[in-house]
């Protein structure tokens, strides 16, 4: 069937089965590989994408479903990466094999969005159906509370480690 | 920025031993490709779980840099969350004198005549690279003074370099690397032997908190991973093979997959015997992933199941059990007389300890592109060991090594699993099949844990005995594993020097083994993430037996600073090291210091692995069964220098945490050759609100730098069941926790 989603606020007509997960949709018919396939049955929360918002599991959500309901990738998270999680993530060195990432800086992105200064204990509630199998949880709980300041502060303190300015190729 | 075209290339030195080729690149660029003799060789001999492949590491390409002052640095190992693609360049940037923003980190293909060895395994890639990569870099800087002194027309001791530039020290002129690659290009190389190293003092790069090259596509969602890899044209692939071990497929509704929407082709591979090769089964290829997952419910395949088609779980623990009474059927070691020993202890502990297979769960399942073209394949794998992924390609397939192109594609996750092949065999069988076409094949989540190549479980029937003063004396375990004849399974072994073999004066070790039908291999820290729970578990029982401290029991377990080794040098264990790490983190906990409510304790475990010593404490609340972790206290002794301390706490802490959630939930169970778990509903990976504060910290020692993949990992879990019997009085000798009746609070 065809289809005309809202993905990053951009519309996006795609060809695909009415049954197929908007997952597999967004990454294979529209090329947003961000969104990663972990377990397929909401589990693992490497799919999250905000669905008007919402934190949901892609790999749950068949496309006939979505309508015209506004689809947030980690792709279009912010423009340039700006975002004040992606802003922590990085001044943490959050990830290790970083599979997980995007899923856990999306569900952070809709808790942060509700609760601009969660406690550990919001943190842990909303952050619990996100599986880092590297179990970088500890950097993900301060990545969250220093994108809170971040946001809060507007603007991020100097880094206090320094980065490759080309990063990888 | 450089190409790597070569059109005028020209070789300038030469030395039979080794050289450093330095080649002037199109557009004005300089590329240093030093080759030189295995300089790990020495250090690798001495060492222990060595794996085979590194004897023959030589070293290639890994420096290019152009006019305009660009260095481009070549990381040459699989990076699967090790953060090895940033580590390994920062020992070549040092040594150059490189500033870091002007690096660039390019990934290595699969090539070990230009690379040397290329593996994700065994935490070597510290101790097989610290030298040869510094010399590497070193080599750079020398040959950048050589070029700006002969440009200013200066002896070359005049000279420093800092930050990608040349300082002549009297005159105070300066000249970028970028501005001299030119003039470099027409020198002859330095030899890398004989290039000076920095003294560490100097570092600027090395022991300083760097972020992993790749975390700013990571936090953005670029394309990195073997799943996200994307070619015009592609089709996309699943392959079911038979739910028990190496079955076989008789037949296969293939009519009806075919006639599936989507479907491009399905067609039956034929395999092999070797578990972790090739094995039988249902190829379906489609337009898309979802269209052959979609086809795939439709395929019927009536199997021949084989030799594994009765194996059980819970067969095997009653087999094992049964063998608690009888001697083992080898023994592995023996010292002094354990029977006499323990006749006159005066404490005896008996017990048996179990634990289970688990699986890798790597969050990215298994998958890996293939186009076969022409009679020549290229992959885009995320193997471990990529050499032996193109050995076993082109083994199964019948092509020659050299007709196999791998690039190597970041893992999300590795932990072992990716020590296997199969999975890139599977997709070259399938793309030999649609020639001319990319293939990806992808497993689901299922497939991934129904065929892992699983940590083994094992059983351990102990005995032993303390002295009246309080002093272990006696050790005997006879260990149940898997295997044939005299040898093990994969991972399912047991070295004869494994603590404490060598600090009890009388001990036997033996071992019995059951058929090896369930396929394992190496998950992080193998043998040891079992081995030390039951260990350190069995030891705290006996200082409980002899009413001791378990800190000061194993104080004395370990005797004297010195060096413990075979005769030969080999298996060295430095009892001082392992002290040094036991006092510290003794004292970090507030050991023997705090008083703690009557449902909370704290459990102490050290463990040697991988060239690593570690010791941890954990402190535990247990209520009606349920456990919460207050907090882990490292301390770790990895040597001289923490390469990326801003990585290694957060490995450190990730190895500690999985250590936890082994302990707790991870078991798959075997029914009718069967894995019986086949996603996280079944499979309990730990999860944020059970993630304890871990508070690591590296004791810096007079040593080689090691590695930190797995070393950290082992001794949480008996830190962990330790800590519950100081809260609950409760001694679980079963892992899973879960089994026991535990839960996490």
């Amino acid at each position: 069937m065809k289809v005309t989603l809202s993905v990053n606020g951009k519309s996006r007509t795609v060809d695909v089965p009415a049954d197929m997960p908007l997952l597999w949709v967004l990454r294979e018919a529209l090329g947003l590989t961000g969104t990663k396939y972990g377990c397929g049955v909401a589990q693992c929360g490497a799919c999250t994408v905000h669905l008007e918002g919402e934190p949901t599991r892609s790999c749950q959500v068949p496309v006939s479903s979505v309508g015209h309901a506004r689809i947030t990738t980690i792709e279009g998270l912010s423009g340039d990466g700006a975002h004040p999680l992606q802003r922590a993530w990085r001044e943490l060195d959050v990830p290790q094999c970083g599979y997980c990432q995007a899923g856990q800086i999306m569900t952070a992105a809709a808790l942060l969005k509700k609760t601009p200064r969660p406690t550990d204990g919001q943190i842990d509630e909303a952050m619990s159906g996100n599986l880092c199998r590297c179990a970088t949880y500890l950097r993900i709980r301060a990545g969250i509370r220093r994108a809170g300041e971040i946001a809060a502060a507007g603007t991020s303190k100097p880094a206090s480690v320094s980065e490759g300015s080309g990063g990888n190729r | 920025m450089a190409t790597d075209k070569r059109d005028s290339a020209v070789m300038l030195a030469l030395d039979r031993r080794m050289f450093l080729r330095v080649t002037a690149l199109a557009g004005g660029g300089l590329l240093l490709a030093p080759v030189l003799e295995p300089l790990d060789r020495a250090l690798a001999a001495t060492k222990a779980s060595k794996p085979a492949s590194a004897a023959e590491a030589r070293i290639g390409e890994f420096i290019r840099i152009a006019p305009d002052g660009a260095i481009t640095i070549v990381a040459k190992n699989p990076e699967i969350g090790q953060g090895v693609k940033t580590m390994l360049p920062m020992l070549i940037a040092d040594e150059l004198d490189a500033d870091w923003a002007d690096v660039t980190v390019e990934q290595a293909p699969s090539d070990p005549a230009r690379f040397g060895d290329q593996f994700a395994g065994g935490s070597r890639a510290t101790p097989n690279n610290w030298e040869p990569m510094r010399r590497v870099g070193a080599a750079g800087r020398q040959l950048l003074i050589t070029a700006a002194a002969a440009a200013w027309n200066v002896p070359a001791s005049e000279c420093d370099a800092a930050a990608s530039k040349v300082t002549h020290r009297p005159s105070g002129q300066k000249l970028g690397y970028g501005e001299l690659v030119e003039r470099a290009a027409r020198l002859p190389a330095p030899d890398l032997q004989s290039v000076t190293l920095k003294d560490p003092k100097a570092y600027t790069i090395i022991g300083t908190p760097r972020r992993g090259v790749d975390t700013p596509a990571i936090v953005t969602g670029k394309p990195l991973y073997g799943i996200d890899v994307t070619m015009p044209g592609m089709l996309y692939a699943v392959f079911e093979k038979c739910p028990v071990f190496g079955g076989k497929v008789t037949s296969a509704n293939l009519d009806v997959v075919k006639a599936q929407p989507g479907v491009k082709q399905a067609f039956v591979v034929k395999g092999g015997a070797e578990l972790n090769g090739l094995l039988d089964g249902v190829a379906i290829v489609a337009d898309t992933w979802w269209a052959a997952k979609t086809a795939r419910e439709k395929l019927q395949v009536q199997w021949d199941e084989g030799a594994a088609a009765n194996v059980s779980s819970t067969e095997m623990a009653k087999r094992a059990s049964d063998l608690a009474g009888t001697p083992p059927a080898r023994s592995l070691r023996k010292d002094g007389d354990v029977a006499r020993a323990l006749a006159g202890a005066a404490k005896t502990v008996k017990a048996s300890y179990a634990y289970p297979f688990i699986s890798h769960a790597t969050l990215e399942p298994q998958n890996c592109t293939a186009r076969f073209t022409d009679g020549k394949l290229e992959l885009w794998s995320t193997t471990q060991t990529p050499q032996n992924g193109r050995e076993l390609v082109a083994r199964t397939l019948g092509m020659e090594g050299g007709d196999i192109t791998i690039h190597m594609v970041r893992a999300g996750g590795g932990f072992g699993r990716r020590l296997s092949n199969d999975y890139m065999v599977e997709a070259a069988a399938i793309a030999k099949q649609v020639p001319g076409t990319p293939v990806k094949l992808l497993w689901t989540r299922e497939d991934d844990m129904h065929h892992d190549m699983y940590r083994p479980a094992g059983w351990h029937h102990l005995e032993a005995g303390v002295d009246t003063g309080g002093k272990l004396i006696a050790w005997r375990d006879h260990f149940v594993t898997f295997g044939e004849g005299e040898k093990f399974a994969p991972s399912a072994g047991i070295q004869p020097t494994e603590f404490p073999a060598r600090f009890v004066p009388n001990f036997e070790l033996g071992a019995s083994v059951l058929p090896p039908l369930v396929p394992t291999g190496a998950l992080r820290a193998p043998g040891s993430n079992a081995l030390a729970f039951v260990f350190h578990s069995f030891i705290d029982e006996l200082a409980d037996a002899a009413g001791r401290d378990p800190v000061r029991f194993r104080l004395d377990l370990l005797g004297d600073p010195r060096v413990v080794a075979e005769p030969d040098g080999k298996a060295a264990y430095d009892a001082g090291r392992m002290r040094g790490v036991l006092e510290r983190v003794a004292e970090k906990s507030g050991w023997g210091k705090r008083t703690l409510p009557s449902d909370t304790g704290l459990g102490v475990a050290f463990h040697y692995s991988h060239l690593g010593y570690f010791a941890e404490v954990v402190e535990a609340q247990v209520d009606a069964g349920a456990v919460k972790v207050n907090r882990v206290w490292v301390a770790a002794d990895i040597g001289s220098v923490v390469i990326n301390p801003l990585h290694a706490e957060n490995e450190a802490q990730g190895a500690v945490l999985e250590g936890l959630s082994h302990a707790m939930g991870q078991e798959i169970t075997i029914e009718r050759g069967r894995a019986q778990q086949g996603n996280f509903t079944e499979y309990a990976l730990l999860r944020h609100p059970q993630a304890p504060p871990v508070e690591v910290e590296f004791l810096k020692t007079d040593h080689p730098p090691t590695g930190l993949g797995e070393p950290a990992l082992p001794p949480v879990i008996p830190a962990l069941c330790n800590a519950i019997f100081a809260a609950s009085g409760q001694r679980v000798r079963t892992l899973p926790l879960a089994r026991a009746g535990l839960r996490w609070a």
